[in-house]
């Protein structure tokens, strides 16, 4: 069985091992390229003004939202759970597809890794901006304390949040270190500057590379992939209680769970596929990051975008055969018709229809059309959390207090702050570590080479 | 030492200039070996160290303990008896402003007057009051207040006052000028005979009393048909089936508070007996009584004559009285016409709007259905609203002729609320001698030389006698706050009298009192009570004297005006009251602004939406579309547009009090601009949700539980696999009779006052952000022409499966003992998500310092305004989510008292700030684990639910459905 070479040819070019290195490490030695100072001047004024909208927050209060006594929870929400989604496709890519054995995953893995790390850093500055009183913010966790009997509510989402977050963003960040050791050790060797030989040094912890700690990082890899790998279902599970344990119509749906993994999933892959094609466009990565592994991603993400799209029938039908009167009206009043029609259908259109065209051979080998249809589903899954927080919130039970909810400047500015920090993690990614796993790809290397590329076959 | 190896001349260099280093210091450092004696003492120790971080710690500790801020709390040297800190003493006294009038508690702390509570003993208002009642103790620390008499804007002396004064009123005395005493209404007997006596020593003075809004039609019907002016007394309890035409009794008309206790004693329909009494109304805008009625007619104002008229004959006809030629109208009253005969000598018609005509006709209908001696009496008449037009409208006429020598304007406004306040105004200007004693810097008071600023009420002393034989005395609680002094000691002092009105004031008591041995005693236990009747004799009534009735066709085109006054602002008297400003209007529930309410017919046809900006008469005034509002007819709020108020109420809408009631009007729509409106509710259908129910009286009396059938099928199939709670003793619940409520607002003022409730302003109220801790839902159902309204009052429901605790991550909120749904502000850390997890949306979040934050400079911002927090109620930070306590302050104040007395608690010990304020006893509050408790036993009303019970929240509260006789 393992030896049905399905995938063909990974890593195109026939190379050799030093090549790949040199290949890999090129652009972290090369002058720093025009492009990199553009983006970080952008990024970091997008962080500037998200500085501006923090202290703004922080300052002035909450009600430099546009939150009210109804809607409560807004974009700081929705963009919490965007990002968190977005910082799934990493661990998952990896973990999954290591445990599938899926090696075509090795020149991608690391990036999305990466990604993953800057998503969930930016995620979590999300639930600290929201607190009211973010000065107490470390009454969230259990800790022994003097303020009498006081202790968590092990009831509250929020507190399964707290926890499953910071797990999550520790065995992540420890997955993908523990991944880059020996390419770290790789730099090491090679550069011939003596700051990043002791910088590099220090990070790669004196990685030798004999087969003991190849034993050792291989178990560890893979144990760290299985502990990890639960931790993919269960964060998003978590973040969707946040919602599911509620009583609000919309929201009170057993459904959210795996709803809401797919749904993180499917935007992970699709910010994968965002940075891979903008990755290998800059680096020149085509023989890595070959159109077989563009495709593939766009093929597994037609797959979930059909899984999504049954998942939106689903919530439809079970709000009509539930008979309640309440989720009712959020689904078929406030959604698919009403006033939020148009987030209801950009979600649907963008998550469940846009990335059937990916059915399309030539739409799959067409760069530029993935590249689009990818930043589609990065917008399509902002919407849909956006329907689920916002509609369901400003029509609830009461009609008398049903209210709108528009976001202010301070929020977009905290968003766009989140942003600029993703993107300035992403190039600073790019600049200083290897953004391929050389290691990794040195693996698959000789065992493909010499065949036809998998893609090529047809 | 090591063989070195070096790559580059610079490498070896460096290592060259290293190794000469070290040979050069070869001692280690951080031995102290070879180091003499002095030495090592100088270097810090393990112990040295220690020393110094320890001090620097506990200097660190003390430093930054300095700079909390210090707190004084000086005890008091000598206490008095009847103040001991952290118990409040209760004083009873009297809320009357020239309108209003109201048996009150002062609640006093520490000497200082916190909350307002209607006076129980009271026959009139019996405990309830109004929100402009509730809203009053903040007046008294309003930073507009004066805080020094001035003469000509400079600041001066009473003494400088007092000599310039007499001595103008001498002269003018002597010269033979006239001096114009202008009043509002003014009710109590002692100062009354006090401006007579004043009168005996100035007989140049006139007295005109002057009201803004005017009965003088009615008093003068009343002199026609019985031979006085006056304004009878109405019994609404009395009455089988009420007629109003424009006349919101449960509003703002006359004596509200009375009348809603007396409205509401006929609407709690008991099962065993279930009787109820009808209620009609006809009215040209959309009223809190109209929205009360069971019937609900939309007339054009100019329609009201002819409708009466025709309501007369149809009843004459039946009486034998003599019918008079009516013009036709489209309103069919013969229903109504039948059930007044029926009911003869227990209906009650009245009219509120001030036209003689109308009035003659009330009046004859109300003698041929033998009303008076029942439901209306003239031998008790009311002694408000004693404005007299004419003599005011002769006054701005003498003075611009320049008669007047002088003016002294006590509680009244006519720069502000007179319809010809420019011809006042120069008038004023041609009196030699003008003095106001506003309280405030007021429009008039800006125009006024002399102002001497008079106290507030709760400084005062004072007496009332609202209705005949029905006295009410006004006593101080609280030293005046400022440089002021009360009108009446002016008046005194001015006359030469050495005594304070107080005393005048008992001197006259011990004159009315026949009991005059025993005086002290009497009048101790009359202060303490704060009223005292004096039994009329029965007589009979006045013989009716019948005039010739008339009335005109009604206008059939055009837009006719209705003024009328907000249930929060009334005439605008308290514009500076930012808890009026923001208490939502019970039917638009607007706030921080007047608008003018047009029909959705004319919306429609004029493409007129919400926030629109039209013109009339020259006014540029915002649009709200009104369902009720009849077709024809266009109406605005006075007590609006205040330029000279203070800061919170100045420039605060439009003033409407140039315009003319009911005259026609053009409105021209302004295209393209808009104007904010602050609503508290935007959506207004019910969306066929079972939310508040209802019945009709019919068939209540055939199944007990109609229109709450969900009930019984909710209970049933709210199935749970976790154990209900147990409580020991004590389980609070609340119990709210939607049949009785009238939205009138009252009790979220009561609840505010109460809980220390932030105002925020125009802006965040319409960020839909408002902190009321209740609320009035007011849905509309039926057509938007004359729509049925449903006012629910709602607060926390203390829910025993709430949803919002489980979800608090720090367990901020949780669940007492007794039951209650509790916040532990200090534990909040504001994540909002029980905001969003409670389905009554009751919640509310600190989304700004509102307390001491210069951009929200209202009452917390102040000083003086935050003397009125409650100090049993904790205030608030930013960030923070708070909610209806059910007053856990009282409940634990109740516990303490009976464990005091020793004693087991009873029913009746503790009462809510908004069940005690009520003017319907609307809203119940008691213990579910006692079997007397009248909470307990609305749980076994077949009428009772709970809001949204099928989420099975399991709520404290619980509604019982809403009857209308229709």
């Amino acid at each position: 069985m393992y030896n049905t070479r399905v995938r063909g040819v990974l890593i195109k070019g026939d190379k050799s091992y030093s090549q790949v290195s040199r290949d890999v490490l090129r652009p972290m030695d090369a002058p720093m390229p025009k492009w990199w100072y553009v983006t970080a001047f952008i990024a970091i004024s997008a962080m500037i003004w998200g500085v501006w909208g923090f202290y703004n927050t922080i300052t002035t209060g909450i009600g430099t939202w546009g939150l009210n006594n109804n809607v409560a929870w807004g974009w700081a929400i929705i963009n919490f759970v965007w990002w968190i989604g977005i910082g799934h496709a990493g661990t998952a890519f990896s973990i999954f597809l290591l445990i599938l054995r899926q090696k075509w995953r090795t020149s991608i893995n690391r990036a999305a890794e990466a990604m993953t790390i800057f998503a969930v850093m930016a995620a979590g500055l999300f639930p600290l901006i929201h607190m009211g009183r973010i000065w107490d913010g470390f009454f969230i966790f259990p800790y022994w304390n003097t303020r009498g009997p006081l202790w968590d509510n092990f009831n509250s989402p929020l507190f399964w949040d707290v926890v499953a977050i910071s797990t999550y963003f520790t065995a992540s960040f420890v997955f993908w270190y523990i991944g880059m050791i020996p390419d770290f050790a790789t730099i090491r060797e090679t550069t011939v500057s003596k700051v990043k030989k002791k910088i590099y040094g220090a990070m790669s912890f004196g990685w030798l590379g004999n087969a003991r700690s190849w034993l050792r990082f291989e178990t560890a890899a893979l144990l760290l992939g299985g502990l990890a790998a639960p931790l993919v279902v269960s964060v998003h599970s978590i973040v969707s209680m946040d919602f599911a344990v509620s009583v609000i119509p919309g929201w009170h749906t057993t459904i959210f769970p795996p709803y809401f993994v797919i749904g993180a999933i499917f935007s992970g892959f699709g910010m994968v596929l965002t940075l891979m094609i903008v990755l290998r466009k800059l680096y020149k990565f085509n023989d890595y990051v070959t159109d077989g592994h563009l495709d593939a991603i766009a093929r597994i993400l037609t797959f979930i975008s059909l899984i999504m799209g049954s998942a939106y029938l689903i919530e439809l039908f079970t709000a009509w055969y539930s008979g309640n009167e309440y989720e009712l009206f959020t689904f078929m009043k406030n959604r698919v018709t009403g006033e939020y029609t148009f987030a209801y259908w950009s979600m649907l259109i963008c998550n469940a229809i846009i990335p059937q065209f990916f059915w399309f051979k030539k739409i799959r080998k067409n760069i530029t059309l993935v590249f689009i249809i990818s930043i589609f589903i990065n917008i399509g899954m902002w919407f849909e959390r956006y329907v689920i927080v916002v509609t369901s919130l400003s029509r609830d039970f009461i009609p008398a207090t049903w209210a709108t909810y528009s976001p202010t400047w301070t929020e977009l500015a905290v968003f766009s702050g989140t942003i600029g920090l993703f993107v300035m993690g992403v190039i600073a990614f790019f600049r200083w570590i290897p953004t391929i796993a050389i290691s990794e790809v040195k693996s698959v290397l000789k065992e493909t080479t010499t065949l036809k590329s998998f893609t090529d076959e047809d | 030492m090591e063989k070195l190896y070096w790559q580059s001349l610079d490498d070896y260099k460096e290592q060259k200039s290293n190794s000469v280093i070290d040979k050069k210091d070869a001692t280690p450092e951080f031995s102290i070996e070879g180091l003499d004696e002095s030495e090592v003492k100088g270097q810090s120790s393990r112990r040295d160290f220690l020393k110094l971080l320890g001090f620097s710690v506990s200097a660190v500790a003390l430093v930054s303990s300095c700079q909390m801020p210090v707190r004084k709390a000086i005890p008091l040297l000598n206490q008095p008896d009847d103040m001991i800190p952290g118990v409040a003493n209760y004083y009873a006294s009297t809320f009357f402003d020239g309108k209003d009038y109201c048996s009150i508690l002062v609640k006093t702390r520490e000497s200082r007057p916190i909350k307002i509570e209607g006076n129980d003993m009271s026959p009139l208002t019996k405990g309830g009051t109004n929100a402009r009642v509730q809203a009053s103790v903040l007046n008294l620390y309003d930073d507009a207040r004066l805080k020094n008499p001035s003469i000509a804007g400079a600041k001066a002396t009473w003494d400088a006052i007092d000599k310039e004064v007499i001595e103008r009123l001498t002269k003018l005395n002597e010269d033979g000028k006239k001096v114009v005493l202008l009043t509002s209404t003014i009710i109590s007997p002692s100062s009354r005979a006090l401006i007579e006596e004043f009168i005996t020593v100035y007989p140049n003075v006139e007295w005109i009393t002057y009201d803004p809004v005017s009965f003088a039609a009615m008093r003068k019907a009343n002199e026609l048909n019985f031979g006085t002016s006056l304004i009878p007394s109405y019994s609404f309890d009395k009455a089988n089936v009420i007629v109003g035409f424009n006349a919101d009794y449960l509003g703002n008309w006359l004596m509200p508070v009375t009348f809603s206790k007396q409205y509401s004693v006929n609407r709690k329909v008991i099962q065993d007996n279930p009787k109820m009494s009808r209620s009609y109304q006809f009215e040209s805008l959309m009223s809190l009584t109209g929205a009360n009625a069971d019937f609900r007619v939309g007339i054009r104002p100019s329609d009201e004559a002819a409708i009466l008229l025709n309501l007369y004959n149809e009843i004459a006809k039946s009486t034998g009285m003599s019918v008079y030629n009516a013009p036709k109208t489209n309103i069919d009253i013969s229903k109504v016409a039948k059930e007044l005969l029926s009911n003869k000598g227990k209906s009650l018609v009245v009219s509120g709007t001030d036209d003689i005509n109308i009035q003659l006709i009330v009046n004859a209908i109300n003698t041929a259905l033998g009303n008076y001696g029942y439901t209306i009496d003239i031998n008790t008449p009311v002694n408000l609203m004693q404005g007299d037009d004419e003599a005011m409208d002769n006054l701005v006429k003498e003075m611009n002729t320049g008669t007047i020598g002088g003016i002294i304007i006590n509680n009244s406004n006519p720069v502000y609320d007179y319809s010809n306040s420019k011809g006042f105004i120069t008038g004023l200007k041609k009196v030699g001698t003008s003095i106001s004693t506003s309280d405030i810097m007021d429009e008039t008071a800006l125009e006024c030389e002399f102002v001497c600023p008079d106290n507030n009420y709760l400084e005062s002393w004072n007496d009332a006698e609202p209705v005949k034989g029905h006295f009410s005395i006004m006593q101080p609680t609280i030293q005046p706050i400022f440089n002021t002094r009360q009108f009446q000691d002016n008046l005194l002092i001015w006359m030469g009298n050495s005594d304070d009105f107080e005393t005048y004031m008992e001197s006259k008591w011990r004159q009315r009192l026949v009991d005059v041995s025993n005086f002290n005693s009497s009048w101790n236990s009359i202060k303490h009570d704060g009223v005292y009747q004096i039994k009329n004799e029965i007589a009979d009534q006045p013989e009716f004297i019948g005039q010739s009735l008339m009335a005109k066709k009604a206008l059939d085109k055009g837009i006719e005006l209705v003024l009328y006054e907000n249930i929060g602002m009334g005439i605008g008297k308290y514009a500076n009251n930012p808890w009026l400003q923001e208490l939502p209007d019970p039917i638009t529930t607007a706030t921080w602004d007047n608008y003018l309410c047009i029909s959705p017919a004319y919306a429609e046809s004029n493409d007129l939406k919400l926030e629109d900006i039209v013109s009339i008469n020259g006014i540029e005034i915002p649009v709200l579309v009104q369902p009720g509002q009849p077709d024809g007819t266009a109406a605005l709020a006075i007590g609006y547009g205040r330029t000279a108020a203070g800061k919170a109420g100045n420039n605060v809408g439009v003033n409407a009090f140039g315009l003319i009631n009911g005259s026609t009007i053009d409105i021209k729509k302004i295209d393209g601009k808009t104007y904010p409106l602050a609503l508290t509710q935007m959506h207004h259908d019910m969306e066929e949700r079972p939310i508040a129910r209802e019945t009709t009286l019919a068939k209540f009396i055939k199944d007990p539980a109609s229109g709450n059938e969900l009930h019984a099928y909710d209970e049933k199939h709210n199935v749970t696999l976790y154990n209900k709670i147990k409580y020991d003793g004590l389980h609070w619940g609340m119990s709210i009779d939607l049949s009785s409520c009238t939205g009138c607002g009252n009790c979220v003022i009561a609840c505010q006052a109460e809980n220390n409730v932030a105002v925020i302003g125009k802006e965040q109220v319409k960020n839909r952000r408002i902190m009321h801790w209740m609320r009035i839902d007011r849905y509309y159902s039926r057509d938007e022409v004359n729509p049925e309204v449903f006012h629910m009052p709602v607060m926390c429901q203390h829910c025993d499966n709430a949803p919002c605790e489980n979800v608090c991550p720090v367990a901020a909120t949780n669940h007492s003992t007794e039951g209650l749904n509790q916040m532990a502000y200090n534990r909040c850390i504001g994540t909002r998500y029980c905001i969003n997890n409670c389905p009554y949306k009751v919640r509310r979040f600190n989304w700004f310092e509102f307390t001491n934050n210069n951009n929200f400079d209202y009452n917390m911002n102040s000083e003086l305004g935050k003397m009125v927090l409650n100090p049993d109620v904790i205030v608030r930070q930013r960030g923070v989510v708070e909610k209806c306590s059910m007053c856990v302050q009282r409940i634990q104040e109740g516990k303490l008292v009976a464990k005091m007395e020793n004693r087991e608690l009873k029913e009746g010990d503790i009462k809510m700030s908004c069940e005690q304020s009520c003017p319907t006893n609307a809203i119940q509050f008691g213990n579910l684990l006692n079997e007397d408790s009248v909470v307990k036993k609305e749980t076994k009303n077949p009428r009772m639910y709970h809001l949204l019970e099928g989420l099975h929240t399991l709520p404290s509260t619980s509604y019982l459905t809403k009857i209308k006789n229709t």
